[in-house]
């Protein structure tokens, strides 16, 4: 086992994380753009997606490909209605104050789906078998690649959906000035709550495809949330490429990290990093300045 | 509206009343026995507690359907610490106070009984913890006793197995919370003693989602066997990356993942895994004559009964703390200073976590027999010699 083949090995398991990080960005970084607020229950949405699997498949027994497409249904109408309770009745506070409310509804999601789910962790089966695939001298799962494929696969939909329909240019509109977008006639509430719909549909489908490998239970979304916050940081909050290119940079990191220096520092290394954006290039890292975020 | 409002007192009113009333129907009350119980039934390791918690109130109520202890019934108060330390030294002082109760059973976790130590032997009353570490009884203090058991005990079976295969190169790889860190400790002072070398000695975050990169590592080491020290669902993460890496080493796990949670959460990669474990989840495959045996069975069955899943190691140290308390009852007085002192005659009691034997130099009260070697085959646990 000579060290490049360690190299390849790290640089593979990180981008798989990194892509699952980059998903969950992007769920931030799409409500950031419309609404300008932070939501801090985006990682919840992500616990959700698995949650909701787990239980459409395991306590259902329902096929797993209607227990995903379920699950990602449930967990986007939590996402509406969280805008509906949370966010909506509020539209005249301050963005600080509708932060609060996310991290406290936050608290609350996880709370009921202690309450109703309980406290156990839960494993989904992979969707295509658990054999290893080598791949220059790293070894990957299927799932890894189902990751990647669902990746890809949502950045692209996303860009054509943002630049070519018409809710897509309006959320786009919304981005940039939510006054003007109003005046020329876009119901801006109506696009917050698509963002909510959109966000937390991409954030429960990674919560799905990560559980096989990593598993879930009702506090997998902090942590992962947080991660996913970095990776709109590193991206400067776009919601095209630079969260993606964010999301797996943080993921690569974590995995060199952990596996040269010290796995003690895996954490430290994803918040090193937030901190060293946020000081040096608040805009992020692929952005020239406060330009577009689309 | 006013109609209304008077409507809803009168029921209140009349609801109270019978309440009253069905209190006091009942016959004059024999005095109970009160006991404390601080364990962590939410909080991060509500998977400790709440089995425990679980058990606890079912081992009560069944001594007090059979007539309690001397005619006397127990009354068992229970109290959620949360994990928090600082609630569970609130909450003790709480008990002892408040309540008066006369012993207290818990709590959960070892950084949890470190604290509350100082407060029940500075009231001078009994405690028995359900946590593992073996400071808590090392030294000895004489008011505080505990019923799961040492890690120490577990480190040398798994290094006594290694010595036998001779192997003497081995990965460690821990959780960075209390528990993995407690079995770190263990395991980097006993590897000389047993001449096992350490060849890396790496840790993982108990929350972490991938720890390829550790493995990664420990697989261009020399090691000829890995250990890894932690509780759901860190090892089954390990379990599935050593398995999607292609590592063929003999792969050890800790007392910490021996339920059938595990095997769930790593299905395939499970399979071939060694770890020390109480007998609890193995009583069927125990010989008839094994010591434990009677107890293991009656528990694994009640808590099947009463809860719907098969109890676990957890909830059975909480069987051993109330089953304790209730022999040393059963042998002297009920005051605090009684029930230490009979805690500290107790010997040969074999209960779920091992064959208990306290003395004033010993508050664990186990040996090494305490922990079987078990491996996972075919999604089930088969005993290793």
């Amino acid at each position: 086992m000579d060290f490049s083949q360690q190299l390849s090995q790290y640089l593979l398991s990180g981008l798989a994380t990194g892509a699952i990080y980059a998903l969950i960005g992007l769920g931030f970084a799409i409500i950031y753009n419309s609404t300008g607020i932070i939501n801090f229950a985006q990682g919840e949405f992500v616990m959700l997606g698995g949650m909701f699997g787990v239980y459409f498949y395991t306590i259902h027994q329902l096929p797993l490909v209607a227990a995903l497409v379920l699950a990602v249904l449930c967990a986007a109408a939590s996402g509406v209605m969280f805008e509906r309770l949370a966010i909506r009745p509020l539209r005249r506070a301050t963005p600080l104050g509708l932060v609060i409310i996310t991290i406290g509804g936050s608290i609350l999601v996880r709370g009921i789906a202690m309450l109703v789910w309980g406290k156990d962790t839960h494993a989904l089966p992979t969707f295509s078998g658990d054999e290893p695939i080598a791949l220059a001298g790293a070894t990957l799962l299927p799932q890894h690649l189902w990751i990647f494929a669902l990746t890809v696969l949502l950045i692209v939909v996303n860009k054509l959906f943002f630049q070519y329909t018409i809710t897509g240019k309006a959320l786009r509109a919304c981005a940039v000035n939510q006054r003007a977008a109003g005046l020329v006639g876009i119901d801006v509430r109506r696009m917050v709550m698509f963002s909510f719909l959109l966000a937390s549909g991409m954030g429960a489908l990674a919560g799905i495809i990560v559980a096989p490998l990593t598993m879930t239970s009702y506090d997998v979304g902090i942590m992962l949330g947080l991660k996913g916050f970095c990776a709109a940081i590193i991206g400067g909050m776009s919601n095209g490429i630079g969260t993606v290119l964010g999301g797996l940079l943080l993921g690569v990191l974590e995995a060199l990290g952990a596996g040269l220096i010290s796995s003690g520092y895996k954490d430290a290394v994803t918040f090193v990093i937030l901190l060293l954006i946020l000081f040096l290039r608040p805009q992020g890292l692929f952005s020239s300045g406060e330009s577009e975020r689309v | 509206m006013k109609t209304r409002f008077i409507r809803i007192a009168t029921l209140l009113l009349a609801l109270f009343s019978s309440v009253g009333a069905a209190i006091a129907a009942e016959p004059v009350k024999i005095e109970p026995i009160k006991i404390g119980a601080l364990f962590s039934v939410t909080g991060p390791p509500s998977f400790l507690g709440e089995p425990e918690r679980n058990t606890a109130q079912m081992v009560v109520d069944e001594i007090n359907k059979t007539g309690g202890i001397k005619g006397r019934p127990l009354e068992l108060v229970i109290y959620d610490t949360t994990g928090d330390p600082t609630k569970a030294v609130q909450l003790a002082t709480k008990l002892i106070k408040d309540d008066k109760v006369v012993a207290i059973i818990g709590p959960s976790t070892t950084g949890e009984t470190m604290a509350v130590k100082p407060v029940t032997e500075k009231e001078q009353i009994p405690l028995i913890s359900c946590a593992a570490g073996s400071k808590i009884t090392d030294p000895v203090n004489p008011w505080t006793f505990k019923t799961a058991q040492n890690d120490t005990l577990a480190v040398a079976r798994i290094f006594e197995h290694l010595q036998k295969r001779k192997l003497d190169k081995v990965a460690i790889l821990t959780a960075s919370d209390g528990f993995g860190a407690s079995g770190r400790e263990q395991l980097k002072n006993q590897a000389t003693k047993f001449g096992m070398t350490l060849t890396v000695d790496d840790t993982f975050g108990p929350k972490d989602t991938d720890m390829t990169a550790q493995l990664t590592k420990i697989r261009g080491s020399e090691a000829q066997a890995i250990i890894c020290w932690g509780t759901n669902p860190g090892p089954a993460v390990v379990a599935k990356n050593a398995r999607q890496l292609g590592i063929k080493l003999p792969l050890f796990m800790s007392h910490g993942v021996s339920s059938k949670k595990f095997i769930e959460l790593a299905g395939e990669a499970a399979e071939g895994i060694i770890l020390p474990s109480g007998q609890v989840i193995v009583a069927d495959l125990l010989p008839a004559a094994a010591p434990q045996k009677k107890a293991l069975m009656a528990y694994v069955q009640d808590y099947k009964k009463n809860f719907g899943v098969e109890g676990d190691h957890f909830g059975g140290h909480a069987w051993d703390a109330v089953m304790l308390l209730k022999k040393a009852l059963e042998q002297g007085a009920d005051t605090p200073a009684a029930i230490r002192d009979q805690l500290e005659k107790i010997s040969g009691f074999a209960g779920i976590g091992g064959v208990f034997g306290f003395s004033a130099a010993d508050h664990a009260g186990l040996t090494k027999d305490a922990f079987v070697l078990v491996e996972i085959r075919n999604k089930d646990w088969v005993l290793v010699d």
